[in-house]
This record gives structure tokens, sequence and C-alpha cells, in this order.
């Protein structure tokens, strides 16, 4: 039994040996957070996507949420000596003395989608994350864009009160429409990135502003949300996507489905796509050299209904999301 | 007076009447109530429809507080009936999926009640594994997506209307009148209120507490799963994540705010729901003001030791000292 047991070991082991000298060039180790959300999901298959297309034997730790098991695994991907390792760091504290040891072991180490605490800038080559606060200007110029002159009451679902996202998303939309006089966001409260409570708060809106009548445009920091407020507006007889314009934020397969059927206007997406930027960059420096800049943004992207969303619903559902 | 109202009682419906006062001034179309699409719309049905849940969560734990137990694992219990109830709905009929998502409670409060009765876990801890890994295993079974579905059948739960009025509250209707029916017409009742006031004594005098309490955690997760089949089909769609969360808490204040004490004994079935529509006609009143959302939570806290406060018997005894004083000073 031990035997067996022993032989099947070591027999993955030579597998594993064996496997990147065959197909990879670059070995990469990466620390997922865990399956926190559908997003965390996609963007786990799509760094696996990537990292094939690439030639990349990419080993992908899941660490439950948990910062503990994000430090083992970083130490144990030091240990098996890869050549990079990236992270996407469940809290922005406490990476100083793991990051140091794999400085010291010189392997760099890219951030994906968060930030660490500013004080550890020298110790990661780059960090690739979206920039919320543009998120919310995005949204917020196409919305003043398709309005126009027109006279626009918003109402604003926030994200869970006290999350950096949400008050980011809030920032740069809200930034997005002061340029303009006509627009104004009138209630704006706090549906916790969830569908059953943006379908809440949407109802009391609605009833709040005189059966939604006044309601010109619902900008969701989430596409959750929206996807709740959508049926809240519906079950109150009123047209989303037709009377009432709606854009949110995160581009999820439900919310393409939504435009299909001509009830979601827009949405600004966050890319689940941080390996590739990532894996290109560490291309680059393995290969010349090049230093890439501390900060890699990824496209704010946005998505209306003239983007064909059947093409891209049925591209993303398969993600995870 | 006396005859019309009972003491018990008075001060949640004080209460309730205070709060709906509130909402009145904070959104003066409050009470206003008109037809759409067969169904009733307007303020006071989304306090009924969004406070369903929570109802239907307090009838199975006000049973469980009386027996001297707690169960914090109904939120999680809503998020596996859901998340069964979703995966469920486009292939199976809706027989199916009820008894599927029904009998998963049922599971689940046979092996609440199992650990609690027959084991003699303490109720606190017994039922906080189940919080735990409920969740887990809700998200096992959707995957961590969130499973949606298109099920007419399943959806009319969440949509649908029996006589203007939302189906969800028609069901925690139903399920009130039934529970009251059985515990109230048959001394089942008062055996439960036994087990809570003296299990040994109780037992000594010939009640099955050992039954008593593993039927209380039963119902306990049929009343939650059905709470969580309901918010499900109002999504049309499944979020284990974030289904039910902390709705156990509330679930649980709805039950004191009903004048159960924690320490078993008594209960009412109808104050708890009357708590959980206190609670919900305030969260309805504070969206509805328009108020920054950082201040939810703080009005909901002093909402809530007010009416906790109307109800304490030191401060009442206060208030009869103060009156007298009045009386013999005039």
């Amino acid at each position: 039994m031990i035997l067996k047991a022993l032989f099947a070991a070591s027999a993955t082991a030579a597998l594993l040996l064996a496997l990147p000298a065959n197909a990879a060039e670059l070995t990469i180790g990466f620390s997922q957070i865990g399956s926190e959300s559908g997003w965390r999901a996609a963007e786990t298959s799509v760094s696996k996507q990537e990292a094939t297309k690439r030639k990349v034997n990419l080993k992908i730790a899941d660490a439950q949420q948990k910062q503990e098991n994000q430090i083992k695994a970083i130490r144990s991907f030091i240990a098996q000596n890869v050549d990079a390792i990236f992270l996407a760091p469940v809290v922005s504290t406490g990476w100083d003395s793991v990051l140091k040891e794999a400085k010291e072991a010189k392997i760099p180490v890219v951030l994906l989608d968060r930030d660490i605490d500013p004080s550890g800038k020298e110790l990661y080559l780059t960090a690739v994350t979206s920039d919320s606060v543009h998120e919310g200007e995005v949204a917020g110029d196409w919305l003043a864009k398709t309005v126009g002159a027109k006279v626009c009451n918003i109402v604003e679902l926030q994200g869970t009160v006290g999350a950096s996202v949400a008050a980011n998303r809030k920032k740069g939309f809200d930034a997005a429409i002061a340029k303009h006089a006509n627009l104004k966001v009138v209630r704006s409260q706090t549906g916790d990135f969830t569908r059953a409570k943006g379908k809440e708060v949407m109802e009391s809106f609605i009833k709040a502003e005189g059966g939604g009548k006044s309601i010109c445009a619902v900008y969701a920091h989430n596409d959750d949300m929206m996807v709740g407020a959508i049926q809240a507006m519906k079950e109150a007889g009123l047209k989303p996507g037709k009377e009432i314009l709606t854009v949110s934020i995160d581009a999820v397969p439900d919310i393409f489905k939504a435009m299909v059927a001509g009830e979601a206007n827009a949405t600004v997406e966050l890319t689940p796509n941080m390996a590739g930027p990532a894996l290109d960059a560490i291309a680059a420096f393995k290969a010349k050299g090049t230093v890439p800049p501390k900060w890699i943004q990824t496209e704010s992207k946005l998505y209306t209904a003239t983007d064909d969303p059947q093409k891209i619903y049925d591209s993303k559902k398969g993600l995870g999301y | 007076m006396t005859a019309l109202l009972p003491r018990r009682g008075l001060a949640q419906i004080l209460a309730l009447i205070v709060i709906l006062a509130v909402d009145r001034v904070v959104s003066p179309q409050f009470f206003d109530l008109r037809l759409q699409d067969g169904r009733l719309f307007g303020s006071l049905i989304d306090v009924l429809n969004r406070g369903t849940p929570v109802a239907l969560l307090s009838l199975g734990m006000v049973l469980v507080i009386a027996t001297r137990g707690i169960d914090l694992s109904v939120g999680a219990v809503m998020a596996i009936s859901g998340a069964i109830a979703a995966s469920l709905a486009d292939s199976h009929s809706l027989a199916v999926v009820l008894a599927a998502a029904l009998g998963a409670g049922l599971i689940c409060g046979l092996w609440n009640g199992f650990l609690v009765a027959v084991l003699g876990m303490q109720p606190i801890v017994a039922t906080l594994i189940l919080m735990v890994a409920g969740r887990g295993i809700a998200q096992l079974i959707t995957e961590g997506r969130i499973v949606t579905f298109s099920s007419p059948d399943l959806v009319w739960f969440g949509n649908g209307s029996i006589l203007g009025l939302p189906v969800s509250v028609a069901i925690a209707l139903g399920m009130l009148i039934l529970t009251g029916a059985v515990v109230r017409g048959s001394a089942l009742g008062l055996l439960i209120e036994a087990t809570g006031g003296n299990a040994r004594a109780s037992e000594l005098a010939g009640v099955g507490t050992r039954a008593m309490i593993l039927a209380v955690y039963v119902w306990c997760g049929v009343c939650a799963a059905l709470a969580g089949v309901i918010a499900a089909a109002d999504i049309m769609g499944a979020d284990a994540n974030n289904a039910g969360l902390w709705l156990e808490l509330d679930a649980i204040l709805a039950v004191v705010i009903g004048g159960t004490s924690l320490f078993g004994g008594r209960f009412s079935l109808v104050l708890a729901v009357l708590g959980a529509l206190i609670i919900q006609t305030m969260n309805t009143g504070i969206l509805l003001s328009g108020y920054p959302p950082e201040f939810n939570l703080l009005v909901k806290a002093v909402v809530v030791l007010a009416v906790l406060l109307l109800q304490s018997p030191k401060l009442s005894g206060f208030a009869d000292v103060v009156t007298r004083l009045r009386r013999t000073k005039a």
C-alpha cells in the first residue's frame, strides 16, 4: 500500500518535472484568493487560458480567502524556484517579509487585481489592476453622451458601505456628471452588491420618485444589483432600457442577457484578464530585462447593445462567473 | 380597552404604529396603493413582501427559542434550499423542486435537533456548525456562481399574486395560521413552553422533551427552507454567497421584539411576525427617506433600542412611579 502510494507520488513528480521542459518555457506560480465571487472564478479560468496561449506553465494555488495560505503558497513557489510569482492579495498589509524572501531569491512578483500597502512598492515588479474611479467615469461619460442636453434624474445603487471599490466608482461617476448641469443624482442608497438588495432598494426608489416616472437613468456599482433593479422596474410596469436608461459596471454574463432582451443599456467591463498583461510583462522582463511601469492599468471597456451582446454572453458564460 | 388589546403586544403594536407614522412623514405616498398587473403595488406591499423571509424564519425561530434553544443556521439553510430549488427549477416539475428544497430544510432541522436533543450539545454551538458549513454546501451546489432559472412555476412564488397579495405574503400568512393552529389548537404549545421553562421537571411530568426539541428544530428548518425558496424565486436565481446572509440575526431580533424571552418558557407567534414587520417597516422607511446609506445601521439600532426599552419591565415600573408622583402632586 505504502509502496504503491510512493510509486504514484514519484510518477506524478516525474511528470511535473518533465512537463515544463517539454511544453513551457516559463513556470509561474499564481497565489489566487479563492472562490469569493463569480468574477474571481472567471479570473482563474481566463488566467489558465492566457497561460496556455503563451505556453507558460501556470501553477495556481487557491488560498481559500486566507492570507496565511497565500504566504505559504508563495514560500512553496520560492522553494520550487519558479520564474515568477503572481499574487492576488486578499488584504493589503502584511506582505513585507514574504515578498522580501522572494526578492532575495530574485523571483519577480506581479500583483493582480489588487494593490498592497504603499510601503511595499519596491518589493514587487508591477501591479496589474483596474482603476475603479475610471470605471465610474466611463459609466458617467456614457450617460452624459446618451442623454445629451435633456434634464436627467439619476438614481444610484451603491456597493457595500465602506468598500473602496464602491467609494471609487461613486467618485468617478460623480466627477463625470459634474461637468453636466442637466444630470443629477437624486437618490443614492447601498444595495450591498447583491441582486436581492438591488431589487429591494430599486423598489423603494420607484415609490419615492412618483412611481418611477421622474427617474431617467439608473447607475449601479455592479451588474448584479442592476439585474435586481431591472426586475423591480419590470414589476412596477416600467420599461428598463427604454423608459429608464441603465448603466452598471463589471460586465458579467447576465447583464448581456438583459441587453439582448433590450432591458439594459450599458456596462463597463472589469476585465477578468489580469494575467494576460502580467504574463507579457514577465516575458519581456525575462527576455530583454525590460522593467515594466509600476502600475499596468487594464482597459475599462464600455459595452452597449450595439456590441452584439449575445455573442459576448456566449463567450463569457463558460468562464465560471 | 384591555379587552380589545391584550396587555402583551401593546408595546409592539404601538411601536409599529409609530414607525408607520414616521414612514408617512419621510415618504408622503407611503400608504398609496394601486393595482399593477393584477397585484397590489405600494410601499405597504413592499413592507409585507420584503418582510416575508424574516417573518417565516421567525415562525420557526420563536418555537426553538421557546424551548430555550436558538438556531443560528437558518440563513445558511435558506441558501441551501434556494440553491437546490434554482438548480432543479428548469429541469424538474414544481412538486419535485419544492419537495427537494423543503426536504433539505427538514434534514437540516433534523441534524440540528439531533445534536441538541440527542447529543445534548448547547444549541448555539450545535447550530453554529450548520451556519458555517451550510453556506459552504450551498456554494458547492451552485459551484460559486449565481444559478439563474426561468421556470414560470417557481418564478410565480416571487412575483405572482393571490387576490392581489404577493404569493410570498399569502404563504407566510398561511404558515402563520397553520403553525398557530397546530401549536395553539392542541397542547403542543404548552408542552413546548414546559420544555423551555424547565426541561427536567417536564420530563419527570411525562413530557417528551426530546421529541419536542427535535420537532421545533425540524419545523425551523422547514420554515427556513420555504424562506429560501421565496428568496430565490424573488431574484430568479440562487446567490449562495448572499442569500439569507445575517438573516438569522434579524429573525432572533424579530422574536425578541415580539416579547419572547431568550430563556424560553413562553412565546407568541403573532408577535414574532409583528416583530419581523416592525424591522421591515423600519428598513423600508430608511430606504425611502433618502438619507445617506451610512446612517442605515445607526437608525436601525436606535429604533430597536427604543422598541426594547418600551418592553423593559424595569422601565415601565419607572414610568409607573413617575405617574404616581405626578398624581400625588396634583
